[in-house]
């Protein structure tokens, strides 16, 4: 009992540790880059528990900024094969269990 | 009767109008006249039925329209295409009188009273009609206060054209990856590792001030390395063209000036100072040696020394190449002096060098780096004095390169460049040449100066010795085929003709130019210039023409043809400093001077100074080298017949 609760314990020790956003692949540019870096991070933040309502901030925010149409996937373990426009791509790791990937194509 | 009349004169008009026919008929079958152009067909092809269709397609219309498809995200042909052509479109102005429309233009108020009114029962009908009139009458009566009348004009619409554009489609691709648990925290273990690693280096980089700065320009250059590589090559080219622009006068008295005084100066001719080479480093140091380039003749090379016994410091070996006169294109710093050098004639990117301290070494121009390839050391047999002269040789008989040096040390060797497999490491091997002077009286070895190779025959040499006196050898014997007496102090250079095989000239300090038949024992031409005589060298165009350097910085150049005892050229130049070495290109009537101080300054030959042999009217000038042989052979006999007689 209590190793496991150890165990948890250092779980979510490593995951405040780890939860800095970690980009993992993307294309686009500086600027839009860590804006949407930003805006995954505020919005996993705020819909902590619920994934759908901050992929949909996301995704609705990104298509008012840089035109339509966006795709959001959030989640902690899918893997996916996707179509977008080139420079429009980012695939990210936040919060130590979660991953998003956003990404254009009209 | 009249009908008969009628009748006959009818049938006189058919007949006569059949005749006429007829005789049109016959007119035409017989003037049958065809225009000019007419296609003429065989019977076969005049009896072909051609066919024509009227189809309801328009043959303007394009076939072969390509859309982009989002849905498929290709491109993808348009295959239904209006085929309606409109020939002619004007809009008509006929109004319907029953719109609203007509009923305006026409003053009348709009139909929508009207239907109110017919809405009403009958009892306001003879009402609601007398309205509309009235108000009709009213409405024009209100507007045609003056002469009013409506005038409408239509200016030129220029026609429409439609042009249509498609964008091309944003840039697709693919990607692609999985998102696990375990290749999540994967991704943030090894990115805390970076993170500790990079504050280790911080760590270290704090403690070790120097290493960082170093390994900060590591960093920047591995970076940088492959652009500045790609502007590199730009960079040189523009450079070329900013050499070119700036001496742009010089480039053009290179390539097309011909000095046209010639004409009224009979035999003399001229040397046009063309570019002059400088290299900021080469301060303090003295031209050693000028070589060549055969393979590309605008490239030369300079060896860079010092002559002063007493002042022995560093060397340089610079390359120049005649379309940028400003900066070296190579440059090779040596810790002794070069006191010669030969480029290889196939292998133009090998280059042998001679040092002041009696190492040899052979360069590898296409190789990065600024060490020689080979470098001859104490074990591997280097000389013990300075190497005055090496030369190239042609492959032995394993194809490797070989070639030979001179030096005071009284030694000819031979050094062959022997490679290990695919590896080149500095394995020199040499054989022994000795040179040791016939008497027994003499212990001490001859000191060589210069050595020269016979252009067609391999294993014929002449050295040149300090003591004045020039042997001609053989590479595979011990002895000497022949002594000659020439100077009374050493012999600075001996070079065979180009095109005579028996003729070759030696200079000295002791302010003479011989010219000699190897056959004979004494001088043919003797030459005396006032001053020390540095270098002297053959023309590679013609077998009498020479030119040679003294110390008090002038040039001779000399036409045997022409002129047996006075120079055709003797001009002063580079600011009377001492010169050291002259070389004739190959290929161009250029040549270059090298000076005491480190500077090197090219020439252009006047015109007068290479001319070809005057042939008499009517005869076909012979070309080739055996025009030049002929030539020489014909002064050959000239100055011995005397001697004969």
């Amino acid at each position: 009992m209590a190793g496991t609760g150890e165990g948890k314990k250092e779980e979510a020790d490593y995951k405040r540790m780890n939860s800095f956003p970690l980009i993992r692949h993307t294309d686009m540019p500086e600027e839009m880059r860590v804006e949407t870096m930003e805006l995954c991070v505020t919005a996993c933040e705020k819909f902590a528990t619920n994934n759908e309502s901050a992929a949909k901030m996301i995704k609705e925010s990104m298509d008012k900024k840089f035109g339509s149409s966006w795709h959001v996937v959030i989640g902690e373990g899918f893997g996916f094969e996707v179509t977008h426009e080139v420079k429009n791509l980012l695939y990210m790791f936040f919060g130590g269990s979660l991953a998003v990937c956003v990404w254009k194509c009209s | 009767m009249s009908v008969r009349k009628a009748s006959t004169v009818r049938a006189k008009t058919t007949k006569a109008a059949k005749t006429t026919k007829a005789a049109s008929q016959k007119k035409d079958e017989k003037t049958l006249q065809k225009p000019p152009g007419q296609l003429a067909l065989t019977e076969a092809e005049l009896k072909e039925e051609i066919t024509r269709t009227l189809t309801t397609n328009n043959p303007h219309a394009p076939q072969n329209i390509v859309r982009y498809s989002f849905k498929e995200c290709s491109y993808k042909p348009v295959l239904v295409m209006d085929q309606m052509a409109v020939h002619f479109e004007m809009e008509g102005n006929l109004v319907y009188r029953d719109l609203d429309e007509a009923r305006r233009l026409e003053g009348l108020p709009k139909e929508t009273v009207k239907a109110s009114t017919e809405a009403h029962p009958d009892e306001e009908k003879p009402d609601t009609p007398v309205t509309p009139a009235s108000k009709a009458d009213k409405e024009p009566k209100v507007r045609s206060q003056f002469n009013f009348s409506e005038m409408a004009s239509q200016t030129l619409n220029n026609p429409m054209t439609e042009i249509s554009c498609q964008t091309e489609p944003p840039q697709h691709c693919t990607f692609s990856a999985n998102a696990n648990q375990w290749e999540i925290y994967d991704a943030y273990v090894e990115e805390l590792q970076k993170q500790e690693k990079n504050k280790e280096k911080q760590k270290t980089i704090q403690l070790k001030e120097d290493g960082d700065k170093s390994k900060k320009k590591m960093m920047l250059t591995e970076t940088q390395y492959d652009d500045i590589n790609k502007l590199g090559k730009a960079a040189k080219i523009i450079e070329r063209m900013l050499h070119q622009n700036r001496f742009d006068d010089i480039a053009q008295d290179f390539k097309y000036f011909e000095d046209p005084s010639d004409e009224f100066r009979g035999q003399q001719g001229t040397i046009l100072p063309l570019w002059e080479f400088h290299y900021d480093k080469i301060k303090k140091l003295s031209v050693t040696a000028l070589c060549w380039n055969k393979k590309y003749p605008d490239l030369f090379s300079v060896g860079l020394g010092s002559y002063n016994f007493t002042k022995q410091r560093r060397g340089m070996l610079v390359f120049y190449s005649l379309k940028n006169s400003t900066f070296p294109e190579y440059i090779y710093p040596t810790s002794s002096s070069v006191l010669c050098l030969d480029i290889h004639e196939q292998r133009s990117y090998l280059v042998a060098v001679g040092f002041y301290d009696g190492c040899v070494a052979v360069y590898n121009l296409k190789r990065e780096g600024q060490e020689p390839v080979y470098k001859s050391t104490a074990k591997t047999g280097k000389h013990t004095d300075p190497v005055w002269q090496v030369c190239w040789q042609n492959d032995d008989i394993e194809n490797h390169h070989n070639f030979y040096s001179v030096s005071s040390d009284g030694r000819v060797v031979s050094w062959t460049l022997i490679k290990h497999e695919l590896r080149f490491t500095n394995v020199i091997r040499l054989s022994l040449n000795a040179e040791d002077k016939p008497s027994a009286q003499q212990a001490s070895t001859a000191c060589g100066t210069s050595m020269d190779f016979h252009k067609q025959i391999d294993y014929l040499f002449l050295v040149g010795t300090e003591q004045g006196k020039i042997h001609k050898c053989k590479t595979y014997s011990r002895q000497y085929l022949e002594t000659y007496a020439a100077h009374d102090m050493p012999v600075d250079t001996v070079k065979w003709n180009y095109f005579h095989p028996n003729v070759f000239i030696s200079c000295s300090s002791d302010w003479t130019v011989k010219i000699w038949d190897h056959t004979i024992n004494t001088p043919i031409f003797t030459f005396d210039l006032k001053a020390a005589v540095g270098d002297v060298a053959w023309a590679p165009y013609s077998s009498t023409v020479f030119a040679a350097v003294t110390t008090d910085g002038t040039v001779h150049i000399f036409d045997l043809n022409i002129n047996k005892d006075e120079p055709l050229c003797q001009q002063a130049v580079m600011a009377k400093h001492r010169l050291t070495h002259i070389e004739f290109n190959p290929t161009h009537p250029i040549i270059i001077v090298g000076d005491i101080r480190g500077d090197v300054a090219s020439f252009k030959l006047s015109p007068n100074l290479r001319q070809k042999q005057k042939m008499k009217k009517g005869q076909v000038q012979p070309k080739g080298p055996e025009v030049e042989v002929a030539k020489m052979e014909k002064l050959l006999r000239l100055m011995r017949g005397p001697d004969l007689e």
